[in-house]
């Protein structure tokens, strides 16, 4: 199905982007951004930092309650399996205990537990993260995994204009920037960074061979 | 993060008021504690409990038909009339007063060892609240002391292996498994290893206690430095000692209690009850002292790690306990069964249960959350139930050893302990307000962390 020119657009992301020297003048911006009424669409840091959770106002991640109920659901599938199997299926005498002898299930329960608890968890990650094998990241700006803070501010998401947003980075307190890195800087992704096409991935992928030739990352800045 | 260059030592110095309110309290606890063992006492001594019903009487007979195969450390040829004549009910009086004494005994240690943990790690979050856990070391020579008193006052009673019948041989007392323990077991080196343990445990409380306190007077960085560094060689020490001799007092004190029988896991076991009630303490002793108005700017995050830790060591207790029925449940060899024969077959039962309960269960699932390790009432409802079921796990591992079908939990088990509660409660406040403004360690080279912690 062809996306209209309209929902094109939709998809097609722009962003302000802001660059930071240290985590407490990132820490101040956020405050002073927010106070302007600004919606910020996400900050990369090179480390977790503590506390900037609250700052940006996140939600506390449903994580835990689905690796409780996957850890649950490993719990009753591995009981059900061996009372099924040593209880009614085929019972069988093992060192003078009865078919269904709860203490010696225990150990498979547990690690049947952990591994659909721990399993389960990391498929609801990559779900929630929509981390797909055919997914381009939206890379910002390289230097967020080295020593730059950065925060960046959908254009789509507030009612002021590029310029305005701009300044108020500004007076967030950006870092000085140099010709080729800018401190403050406008980024555009492209339909394929923002829409990847998973039969596009898969044609790649046969017809270039590996991922060390996939022209559709974005280069080193 | 944000509270970067609002922190100042000065004023985060506390000090500890025992208000004539805490008094009170402690005093109405204990006194509360003591009608109830009182009255557990007359019942006792006028032989009102002695009838046992029907279950009582019928495990008595499993005991007594146990004893018969030679596999329980009963008195010689034991049959279970034999030991109706036998029992005093003094006995239970003693046997109660070793568990409460080995209980917080546990407890106080525990306070010197989180201490020792947290330096040797260098831990930063814990440098806010280790006053508290360090004023629980000063129970431990009091404790020591009831552990000595009630081991001079009961030693037959409560240790089988202390009879020297067992050890002549070619007569009908003779007991070749126990005899063959006697290197081991036997009161001079006994006695020894307990003097030793509790002497060394209470020098290095004192050294640390000392050091500690000395670090709020320092005046210069490298004197604060000094004494740090000395800190976390004191407790590397203690921590080694503490290893081997943690181990070799719960051989000792809980497990030589039924002398035929062994494990390996023991030691641990011990432990492991010991160092999960002594952070519900240090857990339940913070939130109280924080609601009394103190410990300001301890918070929810501190307290999410105390939460943490009861949580975790509540699993490991579990994992612990589990580890050893299963093995002995699954190998199912007479010597090592017996010792859960005694506790699944007879009326013990029921308690088996309830520290399964209330120190697995219980914590697990209510714990499990974010939120109810970050809230005080969740938190105290939490460290109370454990701090109940170690105490009942005690019992449980000292009971049925000593006084076999005798045993029962009645207004004696219930009132005793809080007594020592009492006891316990007025040491650490009294110690806590005898040094001046010392609530807070204001010198701690980490109390920024401690201060700025957050998760």
């Amino acid at each position: 199905m062809a996306a209209t020119e309209a929902q094109k657009m939709e998809l097609n992301k722009h962003f302000v982007v802001g660059v930071f020297d240290d985590e407490d003048t990132l820490a101040d911006a956020i405050t002073f951004v927010k106070e302007k009424g600004i919606k910020i669409h996400e900050v990369f840091t090179p480390y977790p930092i503590h506390g900037l959770e609250h700052k940006l106002g996140y939600k506390h991640s449903w994580l835990p309650t689905a690796a409780f109920l996957f850890g649950a659901t490993g719990t009753t599938l591995a009981l059900i399996m061996q009372i099924g199997m040593l209880g009614v299926d085929w019972p069988m005498i093992i060192g003078g205990k009865p078919f269904i002898a709860v203490p010696d299930f225990i150990p498979v329960t547990f690690e049947m537990t952990v591994l659909l608890a721990a399993f389960g968890m990391v498929g609801s990650f990559l779900v929630s993260q929509d981390m797909k094998p055919h997914k381009v990241p939206r890379i910002f700006d390289r230097r967020a995994t080295d020593d730059k803070f950065i925060m960046a501010i959908d254009l789509a998401e507030n009612t002021l204009g590029e310029e305005q947003l701009k300044e108020v980075l500004k007076e967030a307190g950006t870092e000085e920037g140099t010709e080729e890195h800018p401190a403050i800087f406008r980024k555009d992704f492209t339909d394929e960074e923002n829409n990847p096409s998973f039969i596009g991935y898969v044609r790649k992928l046969f017809s270039e061979g590996v991922l060390a030739n996939d022209t559709s990352r974005p280069v080193k800045s | 993060m944000a509270a970067h260059g609002t922190f100042d030592r000065e004023k985060l110095v506390e000090h500890f008021e025992f208000s004539a309110k805490a008094k009170k309290t402690i005093f109405t606890i204990a006194g509360i504690g003591l009608i109830f063992a009182l009255i557990g006492i007359i019942l006792l001594a006028t032989d009102s409990g002695h009838d046992e019903h029907a279950n009582l009487i019928e495990s008595g007979n499993t005991l007594a038909s146990i004893s018969e195969e030679g596999t329980s450390g009963i008195e010689a040829g034991g049959h279970g009339d034999e030991h109706h004549a036998e029992y005093h009910w003094t006995q239970r009086l003693k046997a109660n007063f070793w568990v409460n004494s080995i209980f917080f005994l546990g407890i106080a240690v525990i306070g010197v060892f989180f201490v020792a943990i947290q330096y040797v790690a260098t831990a930063g979050w814990s440098a806010g609240i280790k006053r508290v856990p360090e004023a629980f070391g000063w129970a431990v020579p009091v404790f020591a002391g009831f552990l000595g008193f009630t081991f001079i006052w009961g030693n037959h009673e409560l240790f089988h292996w202390t009879h020297d019948y067992l050890y002549v041989e070619n007569t009908p007392g003779y007991d070749a498994i126990i005899a063959g323990k006697a290197p081991y077991l036997n009161l001079p080196f006994f006695s020894g290893r307990m003097i030793v343990f509790l002497a060394v445990w209470t020098l290095f409380f004192y050294l640390i206690r000392k050091n500690s306190l000395a670090e709020d007077k320092a005046t210069s960085f490298d004197e604060v430095y000094k004494k740090y560094r000395n800190m976390v060689k004191l407790s590397a020490g203690f921590l080694v000692f503490f290893a081997v001799s943690s181990s070799m007092a719960a051989w000792d004190w809980v497990l030589s209690i039924d002398t035929h029988w062994f494990s390996t896991m023991f030691g641990w076991y011990v432990f492991a009850s010991w160092w999960v009630s002594g952070l519900a303490a240090i857990t339940l002793a913070i939130i109280l002292i924080k609601e009394a108005g103190y410990l300001k700017f301890i918070n929810e995050n501190h307290l999410h790690d105390m939460g943490k830790y009861v949580f975790a060591f509540s699993i490991f207790w579990t994992y612990i306990w589990f580890s050893q029925f299963l093995l002995i449940y699954y190998a199912n060899i007479p010597e090592e069964t017996i010792y859960f024969i005694e506790r699944l077959g007879t009326h013990y039962a029921p308690a088996v249960f309830v520290i399964l309960i209330l120190n697995f269960a219980f914590p697990f699932l209510f714990l499990m959350t974010r939120e109810s390790k970050r809230k005080h009432i969740t938190l105290k409802i939490a460290a109370i139930a454990v701090l109940i079921g170690h105490y009942i796990d005690f019992w449980l591992m000292i009971t049925p050893g000593t006084l076999k079908e005798h045993g029962s939990f009645g207004f004696l088990e219930a009132g005793l302990p809080f007594v020592f509660v009492g006891i316990f409660a007025y040491i650490v406040c009294y110690n806590l307000a005898k040094n001046k403004d010392s609530l807070v360690a204001k010198n701690h080279p980490l109390l920024e962390e401690a201060y700025n912690h957050h998760i």
